[in-house]
């Protein structure tokens, strides 16, 4: 990361313990007692210890656990549902935790907005009147925040519900609802904490996919929490993993799949699918030895000496795939090219994507294109083989 | 000797020490109320003044105007034909064995009752849900209320504030508030957590929480106190009557001491009518504020 950018959100050594008397208990657990050792000695629950983390503006930071991980506890902190027992907390810079009551409603009002498991909308309050219920609390006039709560409303899908109550929609219109709530205050920064996770799979497909196309038009700065590491890799442009109220690595899709810090978040990432989280930037052959930039065929003649198969490029622009015997038969003049195949696949494509390709192609050998179609590299079966295979081993 | 005596016997304090105490007691009493008894009931007048206003507002209005307005009101709270013609069917049986004078002052009573107990005990109950000290304070008191016979706390009303409306007031009001007490601070309890916390991510002050959403959430249970504080001052009234309330009661009263069972059957009804009446409209009522739940019901 870049790092003249600044956090919008900074969390220094914050540490949460429950019970009677935290203060008394914080130094043993700063000491590095146990969760279970406190329990036993002092009757004290140790929720979170030590978290420290930066979220960077306009990025999905996704905040991955078990159940009993501390990570709704972790984002209550945030918006300071829950105060800490120690640490820090800074939102652009200002620590949150000196505000006075006041402040802190402010606070809440305009910097955050939250997204909640169980949807927490209110039963009494037409869905309408739910999404502009941030704005209606704020003291604006109705039909200010009612054309306000429309206009969301329609960017969520949900036109024409206006006027239904809570229970009449289904679990996922009522996500929506939330959604569509949390973004009606232009807040910046996005709570969700287990916002698809009541819902059944295929309508948490569906929340995710329209979550990542409203993120790319607004730009929020989304802390998103789950158990589910699918969703954590989809969504998220890093991923914390918390376990038993301990940040156990911080890291981007890829690393955690590729790099997991210790055998908790590797039994974590064992069972994922990797073809989808995975994309051919992430696998692909970056040297270019494979590669060939010459302007005849002539030209290719030299480089068979080391390889079957090759990447022909010419000014820049993609040929195609030679291999060494189509080039003889074309040279002998039984065939009218030297090409392979001009087959290609982009940085960006996730495994699952080119797969189908990558098995259809002859000696098994992919250029590699970044946005602006040059190529920057191949992608062979081999590699994908070896990182999809059930034995495959990210140390 | 006497030394064994605790055995066969429970070691009682003696009957002199007893009357000391008891005498003490109630000395200093009468010395309070015969202090303080003038500035008590000077503080009880306004609303002495009302209640008098009141039951001769609906003894001196013609009783079909009565009967109108009151079926118009049932209309309103309730929206249903139905129930209108039902409570002007029951009023015109009531009117018609000679009860009418007696149902108006039972209801004027009743009215003033239900009124005091939920301006008293809906602020009670949000200040038990709030603060559990309060609650485990004030859940004591509201056993003994609903538990101590109702005759021994009118001893002590009567003793200060003489026979009358007054006394029968308190004495309704101190049997009838647990529920809506109890009820308001259960359905503000019952608010799901979750819903409060949303409230209060998006920045509701601890006022908007508690009228925007917490009372709003609890209204079915606080309505459901409600009835049940209706329902018990209706039953508080024969009581009532022994200390001079007048109504419905009295006659009851007169039928236990002269055992006149057909007197003191259809004054009985007369009753039961009115609780009937009250618990239909204000559960109508409250149904249909509660439009929001109506559909929960239907699609489950």
């Amino acid at each position: 990361m870049d790092n003249n950018v600044r956090p919008i959100i900074e969390i220094k050594s914050l540490t949460q313990i429950f019970g009677s008397n935290p203060i008394k208990v914080l130094a043993r657990v700063n000491d590095g007692m146990s969760k279970s050792d406190v329990l036993a000695k002092t009757g004290h629950t140790v929720g979170l210890r030590d978290i420290n983390l930066s979220v960077n503006r306009g990025e999905i930071f996704v905040i991955m656990g078990l159940s009993g991980s501390g990570k709704s506890t972790l984002i209550r902190h945030f918006n300071r549902l829950i105060d800490p027992t120690a640490g820090k907390i800074k939102v652009e810079g200002e620590d949150i935790l000196t505000l006075s009551p006041k402040e802190l409603v402010a606070f809440r009002r305009h910097k955050m907005s939250m997204v909640f498991q169980h949807f927490g909308l209110l039963p009494h309050r037409s869905v309408l009147d739910n999404v502009g219920y941030g704005l209606s609390v704020q003291g604006k006039k109705p039909n200010i925040w009612k054309n306000k709560a429309k206009e969301w409303l329609e960017v969520v899908g949900l036109e024409g519900y206006e006027d239904q109550y809570p229970s009449q929609l289904s679990g996922g219109q009522q996500q929506r609802v939330g959604l569509a709530r949390a973004l009606c205050t232009d807040a910046d920064i996005l709570l969700m904490d287990e916002a698809f996770s009541a819902l059944d799979p295929l309508i948490r497909y569906e929340m995710q996919t329209q979550l990542i196309a409203l993120q790319g038009k607004l730009q929020k700065t989304i802390i998103f929490i789950t158990h589910d590491l699918d969703e954590a890799l989809r969504l998220g442009d890093r991923i914390a993993v918390l376990k038993d109220g301990e940040m156990i690595q911080v890291g981007t899709p890829e690393d955690i799949i590729l790099n997991p810090a210790d055998d908790y978040v590797r039994d974590f990432a064992k069972d994922v699918n990797r073809a989808k989280a995975l994309k051919v930037k992430h696998i692909m052959d970056r040297s270019k030895n494979k590669i060939i930039d010459c302007d005849s065929v002539e030209g290719l003649n030299d480089a068979f000496k080391k390889h079957d198969a090759l990447v022909w490029i010419k000014n820049n622009q993609l040929q195609g795939v030679v291999s060494k015997n189509r080039l003889a038969a074309y040279q002998a003049g039984r065939i009218d090219s030297p090409l392979l195949h001009q087959t290609s696949v982009k940085e960006k494509d996730y495994l699952q994507t080119v797969l189908p390709t990558a098995l259809l192609t002859d000696h098994h050998l992919l250029p590699v294109l970044d946005s602006d179609n040059q190529v920057i590299g191949c992608l062979s079966n081999d590699a994908i083989a070896e990182v999809l295979s059930p034995s495959f081993d990210a140390a | 000797m006497t030394d064994q005596s605790w055995l066969n016997e429970f070691p009682d304090m003696s009957r002199r020490e007893l009357l000391g105490i008891r005498k003490t007691l109630d000395g200093a009493y009468r010395d309070f109320s015969r202090a303080y008894g003038d500035q008590i009931e000077a503080f009880f007048d306004p609303l002495l003044s009302f209640l008098v206003w009141f039951e001769n507002l609906l003894l001196n209005t013609p009783w079909w105007l009565v009967l109108g307005v009151l079926a118009g009101l049932v209309y309103f709270m309730s929206r249903s034909w139905k129930l209108s013609a039902g409570v002007t069917i029951s009023l015109l049986a009531i009117g018609y064995f000679g009860m009418w004078d007696n149902t108006m002052r039972t209801l004027s009573i009743i009215t003033v009752c239900t009124f005091l107990a939920i301006v008293i005990g809906i602020p009670v109950g949000i200040m038990m849900a709030r603060s559990n000290r309060a609650q485990s304070i004030i859940t004591p008191f509201l056993d003994i209320m609903q538990t101590m016979p109702a005759f021994v706390y009118l001893i002590p009303v009567v003793m200060l504030l003489g026979i009358g409306k007054i006394p029968g007031v308190i004495a309704v009001v101190i049997y009838a508030i647990p529920p809506v007490i109890r009820l308001t601070n259960l359905g503000i309890r019952l608010v799901p957590h979750e819903t409060l916390e949303a409230a209060t991510a998006f920045g509701a002050t601890p006022t908007q929480r508690l009228f925007g959403v917490q009372l709003p959430l609890a209204m079915p249970t606080i309505m459901a106190g409600i009835n049940q504080t209706i329902m018990m001052a209706l039953a508080m009234v024969v009581i009532a009557s022994m200390i001079g309330v007048k109504g419905l009661g009295q006659p009851v009263l007169k039928s236990i001491t002269n055992q006149y069972f057909t007197l003191g059957l259809l004054n009985g009804l007369a009753i039961v009518a009115l609780a009937i009446m009250f618990d239909r409209v204000s559960q109508s009522y409250a149904k249909r504020t509660q439009k929001h739940l109506g559909d929960v019901k239907n699609g489950q």
